[in-house]
């Protein structure tokens, strides 16, 4: 019998992060009690160092290892550092939270840390079953953050909902994945591919797959109708958890969606393809016009980010690898959106005062003026007024649409983006023009948590000035 | 080359980073602070649109046209920031910066105190931000190579002009001046960018060099707006942007907007319009020659307007007691002479006009802001008054300016005046001569009201004021860039007048066509060196224009006051029409204000509030906020209701699959 | 002999019944556990069959993956019931509702 040793290099990053997610872990146990902030650091310390070792071993180069089920492309070397870009934000803004609802544990850190392996792995499957370990790494770690706040009520209730609709999704998703194999015989992506596109599967279950397949990776999305977890989740977790999982987690969703539907089965466009444009038109549509009746300001930004997950499918539904790198610009661009819009939150959130009902927002401009400044660019960006990157955001995708020759759905989409600046415009309202219920000045509880928003908006207004950048990485990784 | 390209970019990136630390860090810095980034800022722009006029001035160096960012790409249309720098847009910067320096020194001894702000509010580091964006909006117009980013530029401006003759927010006066400025400006722009959407349309692209090289395939191009009637679409085109520009430039009828924001309350910001923000339009029609030059009846519509412009603002600049209101007239007219001269097709001449006039003007402002310090802020001319012994170095630069602006021989505004006399002297197209003889009279309106200002604040009997108060010279802040501004105002046309003549100055930027080319005429018949042109110059009728002006105001005003007084009880009718500025301000009323009030109401009453309000508006938010609160309520809360939704939606989707 | 298509419809049975356990079940939280449980297990025996008829062994190193990973499931799930039930003495799916809109 001959062993062959794998070749473990393109993995690295992901055994560096594991290696030191588990050492945290473990320390974690003798800091907590005398060094508050050390795993706080380590955390971070552990974010930078994996994304260095990204940044310095990138090649353009695809390699493949572990018997062809992880892959290390430069999509997934983009995505990664992307997803540590958010995550180190979201780490950042979290802690002071955690502090101030007195629930400041080593736990938060070591979960997110994992949930994010999870979101590698994700990433870089090239095999269901990586897929599906790597998917249920994040998903696990998620469950628990959101339970961690153990004496909320609507915490517990909205993990309680997450759990079972996600294991739902999962077994969906699962048994779509074993239709796949029953099917090709195979469970590695490529060749499912090769097997597809010879035309040796039996169609009819392939199709009955890939429905199951797309439900699964519309519920991780949050698309209708598979997105009644979202708000709720969204809702009622601790603010600094919805933060985590409004971000990071769409890019690895995003990477997944890539991997299955375009790398596994490009031969199946034609099924999965009108089954993302009946969930983009619903997710769109109900999206936008249920924001429109929120007054709880995570809430809207919930029923928005499923508007948003809408116009990010209408990039899949192109389906050429210009639609699908205006797919993975919206996603990015969400990312470093929805991090700002929840760090607003955080920021100005106290103890005792959540700040996430719109009202709270009332005559922010005369009680924190710069603050106000930076929640108008992230809600212009998020309702696509140029110059800010939101609008680049929208206008590639629906550029992309038009010129897969599906003009009808940009229109939908030029009208749901027109009826959904109202509410973002409307936030912006209250902050300008109603009178604060207190007119004392309401700097940002700390001063990190001032400048981190601050970087993370202004950056919405840089990038819209030169959205160039970001739209070749987007490209390039896709076809390099 | 990529050397020029940097230093473009810092000329035009320094004074944004100048604007954006004064204004968002204000607090931080503090006064000083403010005040000595935003001057180092301008003042490194200065010195390197310095060495880049050198460089295409005196070095001849080549047109340099490059993209500096493009912004995105749209159906192979480019939309970018570029840089398209030759002679002309290296003046342009030189004026720019130059004159921007300068007021932003001079603004630290005059903002110093302020009544209307508690001195904790920033509003002086605000004041410094503006300018500096000002500076950065203007350079961004002169230096761009499209039009979109000319009408960024074009925008930009507009935006901080308001925002700087609003700054003094509790003042009426201000807020009245601001809103008309906006709203006059709003109906050049609108002329202004229907042109360049005509270009968008016709040519296919916002590129200046790309839009001269296809200029001539629409050379034959008509449209029809009413049916029957063919325009040839360049002249509707230019005219269009004309427009625009006659609402920057302050043309009549868009020119209301001007004095008043010059009257009103900031005086540094009268100065930052008058020497640069007017001569935008100038710059516009001056970059877009080769488009200008293709239709004769554009050409004729400018002449005229400059010449109307020129002759009847000079006549207003008489009645006016307010010392800052005769220079606001005779920026007006002088722009109208600008203007005229681009009708003649001798854009050089203009140009020529725009440069000596941002030095001499920027003189005048300054020393009428300095006599308004010394007097602690009146600005009547009758309260003034012998004011020369007190205030000497005021004296001789009022005077210097003074001098330059009716055109003394000699004097920078002699050459640029006397050329563009002359162009339109030459000019054949149809109302020239009308334009000629109009902007003959101007000359000696010029003369008389000038120094019928000048005569009455530092001649004459001390007023009782002057003897009741210690009036005395402003300090160096103020006399040294009256000093600085002297020098160019006397000297700077010596230099100018054979090359700008000969046609050789813009010869990369300005294209006129040979049979319409006047200056060059102008120049085999007049011109034979410096000399021979001043001397000429003594010997041709618009030199004893302003000689019989100036005397003729000193006789009024010196010697016998009563005639003016008599003429003025006399002339009620007459007096009555120039006190009201021709009625122009009354017509808007009641055409415009009254009209669109009245037509307002209407809309507001039938139109806005029963049908669109109650029937459309309402009735689409009712609907739609009726729609998401049901559909809101698909959200129950419970569990079992998701995931029988998620599971109906599975069964939906397969069906639509497999069926 | 049993045929691929009897696994087939067989999981599929299983399949259903446990969706149907998950959005009829309106009292016990603990069934909508043994649901999940149930799902995973018709995918498993789908996987396993269609492994076995494809003479090839990943699938069945796929439902290896499949069974761990319902192991963790299921003991979060159950933590955050004990949660669920400490703030709110009731474990019943129709207490459940508080967050909604």
């Amino acid at each position: 019998m001959n062993f062959v040793i794998p070749d473990f290099t393109p993995a690295v990053p992901e055994m560096v992060l594991l290696a030191l997610a588990s050492f945290i872990l473990i320390a974690d146990t003798f800091w907590s009690e005398r060094y508050k902030y050390a795993t706080y650091y380590a955390t971070q310390a552990s974010l930078v160092i994996v994304g260095l070792l990204i940044l310095f071993s990138f090649t353009s180069e695809t390699a493949v290892t572990f018997n062809e089920s992880f892959v290390r492309d430069a999509f997934a070397d983009v995505l990664k550092l992307f997803i540590i870009l958010v995550s180190i934000g979201v780490f950042l803004f979290s802690k002071e939270y955690l502090q101030n609802h007195d629930f400041y544990k080593g736990e938060f850190f070591t979960l997110g840390l994992f949930a994010i392996l999870g979101m590698f792995v994700m990433v870089s499957a090239y095999n269901f079953i990586t897929l599906f370990v790597g998917l249920e790494i994040m998903s696990l770690a998620m469950y628990a953050m959101i339970a961690m706040q153990r004496d909320s009520a609507k915490a517990t209730e909205a993990a309680m909902k997450y759990f079972v609709l996600g294991a739902l999704a999962t077994g969906l998703l699962l048994y779509g994945l074993s239709m796949i194999y029953g099917a090709t015989g195979t469970l590695t992506i490529p060749e499912v591919k090769a097997v597809i596109e010879a035309g040796k599967a039996n169609s009819t279950v392939l199709a009955f797959g890939v429905v199951f397949i797309v439900i699964g990776l519309g519920f991780k999305l949050g698309a209708v109708p598979f997105h009644m977890w979202v708000p709720d989740v969204y809702d009622g977790a601790p603010t600094a958890v919805t933060l985590f999982i409004a971000a990071a987690p769409k890019i690895a969703a995003f990477a997944i969606v890539y991997r299955l539907l375009v790398d596994g089965m490009p031969g199946l466009v034609v099924d999965w393809q009108q089954l993302l444009i009946i969930m983009a038109i619903l997710s769109m549509v109900i999206g936008t016009v249920i924001a429109l009746a929120q007054t709880n300001f995570k809430r809207l930004l919930a029923y928005s980010g499923i508007a948003h997950i809408g116009f990010l499918l209408l990039g899949f539904i192109a389906a050429t690898p210009e639609g699908y790198s205006a797919a993975m610009f919206y996603v990015l661009v969400y990312a470093i959106t929805s991090v700002a819009a929840f760090g607003m939150i955080l920021a100005l959130g106290r103890k005792g005062m959540e700040f996430d009902q719109i009202k709270d927002f009332a005559g922010l401009n005369k009680r924190n003026p710069w603050l106000a400044a930076m929640m108008l660019i992230i809600m212009f960006s998020m309702a696509g007024v140029p110059p800010f990157i939101g609008f680049y955001a929208k206008l590639v995708v629906l550029e992309e649409v038009i010129a897969a020759g599906f003009t009808w759905l940009a229109i939908i989409g030029v009208v749901t983006a027109i009826a959904g600046a109202f509410y973002y415009l409307r936030v912006i309202k209250v902050m300008y023009f109603d009178a604060p219920e207190q007119d004392t000045p309401l700097p940002a509880s700390t001063r990190e948590l001032s400048v981190g928003v601050s970087v993370y908006s202004l950056s919405l207004l840089v990038l819209g000035i030169m959205p160039a950048w970001l739209m070749a990485v987007a490209y390039n990784s896709l076809l390099m | 080359m990529s050397n020029l390209h940097l230093i473009l970019t810092i000329i035009m990136l320094a004074p944004l980073f100048g604007a954006i630390a004064a204004g968002l860090f204000g607090r931080q810095i503090g006064r000083k602070g403010a005040h000595s980034v935003t001057i180092g800022s301008v003042a490194v722009s200065t010195v390197l649109s310095i060495y880049v006029f050198y460089h295409y001035i005196f070095n001849g160096a080549e047109t340099y046209n490059a993209a500096l960012y493009t912004w995105m790409v749209s159906d192979g249309i480019r939309f970018e920031i570029g840089f398209l720098i030759d002679s002309l847009s290296a003046t342009m910067m030189l004026v720019v910066t130059f004159v921007s320096l300068m007021v932003h020194i001079y603004t630290i001894g005059y903002m110093d105190h302020d009544e209307d702000y508690d001195h904790d509010n920033p509003y002086y580091q605000r004041f410094f931000s503006y300018l500096s964006l000002f500076t950065f909006s203007m350079l961004s117009l002169v230096m761009a190579n499209n039009f979109l980013q000319l009408f960024f530029g074009w925008e930009a401006v507009g935006l901080v002009s308001y925002l700087l003759i609003g700054f003094y927010m509790k003042r009426e006066s201000a807020v009245v001046a601001n809103l008309k400025a906006f709203l006059v400006n709003r109906v050049g722009d609108f002329g202004f960018i229907l042109g360049i959407a005509m270009v968008f349309v016709y040519f296919g692209t916002m590129d200046y060099q790309e839009f001269f090289d296809k200029l001539s395939e629409h050379e034959h191009t008509m449209m029809t707006f009413i049916p029957g009637v063919e325009w040839s679409v360049i002249t509707v085109m230019v005219i269009l942007l004309f427009i625009g520009a006659m609402g920057k430039s302050a043309q009549m009828p868009l020119h209301v907007w001007l004095p008043e924001s010059m009257e009103g309350p900031t005086p540094i910001s009268a100065l930052i319009h008058a020497a640069t923000m007017v001569t935008a339009g100038i710059f516009m029609v001056a970059r877009l020659s080769p488009a200008y030059e293709m239709s004769e009846a554009a050409l004729q519509f400018i002449l005229v307007v400059g010449a109307l412009t020129a002759f009847m603002m000079g006549l207003l600049g008489i009645i006016q007691n307010d010392i800052k209101r005769v220079v606001a007239y005779s920026t007006l007219s002088q722009l109208g002479y600008m203007t005229a001269a681009l009708g003649a097709s001798a854009y050089a001449a203009s140009m020529f006009h725009v440069l000596t006039h941002a030095f001499f003007k920027a003189l005048l402002f300054l020393a009428a802001g300095s006599v308004i310090i010394a007097m602690h802020h009146i600005q009547d001319i009758r309260q003034m008054g012998g004011l020369k012994k007190h205030m000497p170095i005021t004296y001789w630069a009022m005077l210097l300016g003074s001098l330059a602006l009716i055109g003394f021989p000699g004097f920078a505004g002699f050459f640029s005046k006397d050329s563009i006399l002359l162009a339109v002297g030459e000019s054949e197209i149809a109302g020239s001569s009308f334009a000629y003889a109009l902007l003959l009279m101007g000359v000696f309106v010029t003369a008389f009201y000038s120094f019928r200002m000048f005569f009455l604040v530092f001649h004459g009997n001390e007023s009782d004021y002057v003897k009741s108060h210690k009036i005395h010279e402003s300090p160096k802040v103020v006399t040294v860039p009256l000093i600085l501004l002297a020098i160019p105002s006397v000297l700077l046309g010596l230099f100018m007048i054979q090359p700008i003549l000969s046609g050789s100055y813009f010869a990369d930027a300005i294209y006129v066509l040979p049979a319409q080319d006047v200056l060059a005429s102008v120049y085999d018949k007049y011109y034979d060196g410096v000399v021979g042109f001043i001397l000429h110059g003594f010997m041709s009728l618009p030199v004893w224009l302003a000689f019989a002006g100036v005397a003729l105001a000193w006789f009024f005003y010196m010697k016998r006051p009563d005639i003016p007084a008599w003429i003025n009880s006399k002339c009620t009718r007459g007096n009555y029409v120039l006190q009201h500025a021709y009625g122009f301000d009354r017509l808007n009323e009641i055409v415009f204000v009254n009209g669109s009030k009245r037509l307002g109401h209407f809309f507001w009453k039938s139109v806005d509030m029963r049908i669109i309000d109650t029937g459309l508006v309402n009735g689409t938010v009712n609907k739609v906020s009726g729609l998401a609160k049901m559909m809101r309520e698909s959200q129950t809360g419970y569990m079992y209701h998701y995931a029988f939704v998620m599971i109906f939606g599975l069964l939906g989707l397969l069906i639509w699959a497999l069926w | 002999m049993v045929a691929l298509s009897d696994y087939l419809i067989f999981s599929a049975i299983l399949f259903t019944l446990s969706m149907a356990g998950i959005f009829l079940n309106r009292k016990n939280v603990i069934i909508l556990l043994m649901s999940i449980e149930l799902m995973l297990l018709a995918v498993n025996t789908n996987l396993v069959a269609f492994s076995y008829f494809l003479n090839d062994i990943s699938g069945q190193i796929f439902v290896f993956f499949i069974l761990t990973v319902a192991a963790a499931e299921a003991a979060i799930g159950l933590a955050i019931i004990v949660l669920v039930f400490r703030n709110r003495k009731s474990i019943n799916v129709d207490d459940l509702g508080s967050l909604k809109g």
